[in-house]
């Protein structure tokens, strides 16, 4: 039986509802591993109802490419510390970027060899190269950042919209002579344009506002494959396309709104700074003393637990109180971290159970209720000025209310404020105590301290 | 005969409802699987992998757009094994307290 063009079609039908069955699998822990697997059988399938197409006659290119592919692949996703995730995220979404370049230009000059370019398709394959090119030049500068090679600070210089505007209407110009031409040359400059203004859109923005640009470039990586979809009349790169398109969308709108500030305000805003620090002695002994009795400590992680790697010190801190017959819980910030849920995918790395730890909204209630709160490397993300001081910068953004609980640890690497530069009016309440130096030192220290017996 | 539909206005049909799916998929998912979200999303917008098998796996493209092509399937390659495994290596990690 021959392998028909319809015979195609419903198999990326099956795989399309496997892909939504596996995203839909995310829902909750529990199912999200036969999520996964979903998603994996339905690319399967997608791949090989792909290969037993007409159009795919010679398999020397595709079998050294994939594996290629899966060899680096493989290697890489088992290797990465999971604190790394975020860049990895980051390379991953300028590969999708780059094959979707690939993809275009290659389907131009393979249409272009056979005489049967118009203008609509031209269109479509603009409309993919250009979203892949800013796909691809944007997550290497994130990656960059985030990898420590470019500094996390926002580049501003003057005239830097007017330069996008003139830089984004001189590549539709291009699109635009394309499709009307054919002119190849149209189609490297504006590939080599929609570069620029990858890079032009994301230095300027700082890099504690990560997590948006990781979502943002996330959804670029969907609408390119969608396009792609569009250039190659492939539903299934479209349906995928789309899914992941509105994934991202959906993830930075979630992210923004958790910073009470807009889109635009991040993508042109351009706040916030990387810097760093300073060391001085503690009071951590006290910390040890008053969590030991402690009927409930809640333990708010920020990047800076990342930074420390302190992830796996705090599993055994909560271990020893818990054994005491403290209630330890984990109370997570939508923004904390680099990227979407950073911090839980750490504290799950240091096998700590996800049932303990808890979102803003499920746990702020608890917060008046608590003896003592340890903050582990975060900051702004629980600072009351967001609810209290009109003037700040901050105000209006959601915060963890670890200032209502009888006493507050922060463990801080310097007295320099959080990444929007504003100071923290906690450090100022009287049952506020700052301990200052490395995290996993401290909670190493104390964890020491727990273990020598009582008092 | 009757008129024939344009097939990039199916096309629109198409993507418009996946947004649809998209949208209300995506709002059901926890919070704390954010990350492997993002991790997941990116295997599968390795799915330019299909595009890539068809620019890499026609001879009569010539071998520079074959070669184009490699490249493509290579990259997009790396998307899908490595996006499934770090996914799934996040995932198993997940755990409910033992009672």
């Amino acid at each position: 039986m021959e392998f028909t063009v319809n015979h195609q079609a419903l198999a990326y039908l099956v795989a399309a509802i496997l892909f939504i069955l596996g995203l839909k699998g995310l829902t909750h822990p529990a199912s999200a591993r036969r999520g996964n697997l979903y998603a994996m059988l339905g690319m399967v399938i997608a791949i090989v109802a792909t290969l037993l197409a007409r159009e795919v006659q010679s398999y020397g290119f595709i079998i050294a490419g994939i594996a290629g592919g899966a060899i680096i692949g493989a290697v890489v996703a088992l290797r990465i510390q999971m604190t790394a995730m975020p860049q990895l995220v980051a390379a991953l979404h300028s590969f999708v970027g780059l094959a979707a370049v690939l993809v275009g230009i290659g389907t131009f000059l393979h249409h272009q060899h056979l005489g049967l370019l118009n203008a609509v398709l031209m269109g479509e394959i603009s409309a993919g190269v250009v979203i892949g090119a800013i796909t691809f030049t944007g997550s290497v500068i994130a990656f960059g950042k985030l990898q420590g090679l470019l500094s996390g600070a926002p580049v501003k210089f003057a005239g830097q919209h007017l330069l996008n505007a003139v830089i984004g209407a001189l590549t539709i110009a291009m699109a635009v002579h394309l499709a009307m031409t054919g002119s190849l040359l149209s189609l490297a400059l504006m590939t080599v344009l929609a570069l620029v203004i990858g890079v032009t859109l994301i230095i300027p923005i700082g890099g504690a506002d990560m997590p948006v640009i990781i979502s943002m470039l996330n959804s670029y990586s969907g609408w390119a494959a969608a396009a792609t979809g569009f250039t190659l009349h492939n539903n299934l790169l479209i349906i995928v396309g789309a899914i992941v398109g509105c994934s991202g969308a959906i993830l930075s709108f979630i992210m923004c709104k958790a910073m009470n500030r807009s889109i635009i305000n991040v993508v042109f805003g351009g706040f916030g700074s990387d810097s760093s620090a300073g060391e001085s002695a503690g009071v951590q002994a006290d910390a040890v003393y008053w969590m030991e009795d402690a009927g409930k400590v809640i333990i708010v992680p920020g990047y800076g637990m990342a930074v420390s790697q302190a992830q796996h010190a705090l599993k055994e801190l909560a271990e020893l109180l818990g054994s005491r017959g403290v209630e330890v819980k984990f109370a997570i910030h939508p923004v904390a971290g680099r990227m979407p849920g950073h911090m839980n995918v750490l504290l799950a790395e240091a096998d700590i159970p996800y049932d303990q730890v808890l979102e803003m909204d499920e746990i702020n209630p608890e917060f008046p209720g608590t003896d003592v709160v340890l903050v582990v490397g975060a900051n702004d993300v629980v600072n009351p000025a967001a609810k209290e001081d009109k003037s700040s910068p901050i105000y209006g953004m959601p915060i963890l209310e670890a200032g209502r609980a009888r006493q507050v640890y922060f463990l801080k690497r310097s007295m320099r404020p959080g990444y929007s530069g504003v100071d923290n009016l906690l450090f100022y309440q009287d049952n506020t105590y700052l301990v200052f130096g490395d995290a996993k030192d401290t909670i190493e220290g104390m964890n020491t301290a727990l273990k020598g017996g009582g008092h | 005969m009757p008129e024939a539909l344009d097939p990039s206005l199916i096309a629109l049909y198409v993507f418009v409802l996946a947004c649809f799916i998209g949208y209300w998929v995506i709002w059901g998912v926890t919070p704390s699987l954010h990350t492997p979200l993002v991790a997941l999303t990116n295997a599968i917008s390795g799915i330019v992998l299909v595009g890539a098998l068809l620019v890499a796996g026609d001879p009569q493209a010539g071998l520079l757009v074959q070669f184009i092509g490699f490249i493509a399937v290579l990259l997009a390659s790396i998307n899908v094994f490595g996006g499934f495994l770090v996914t799934h290596r996040m995932l198993s990690m997940f755990k409910k307290k033992k009672k």
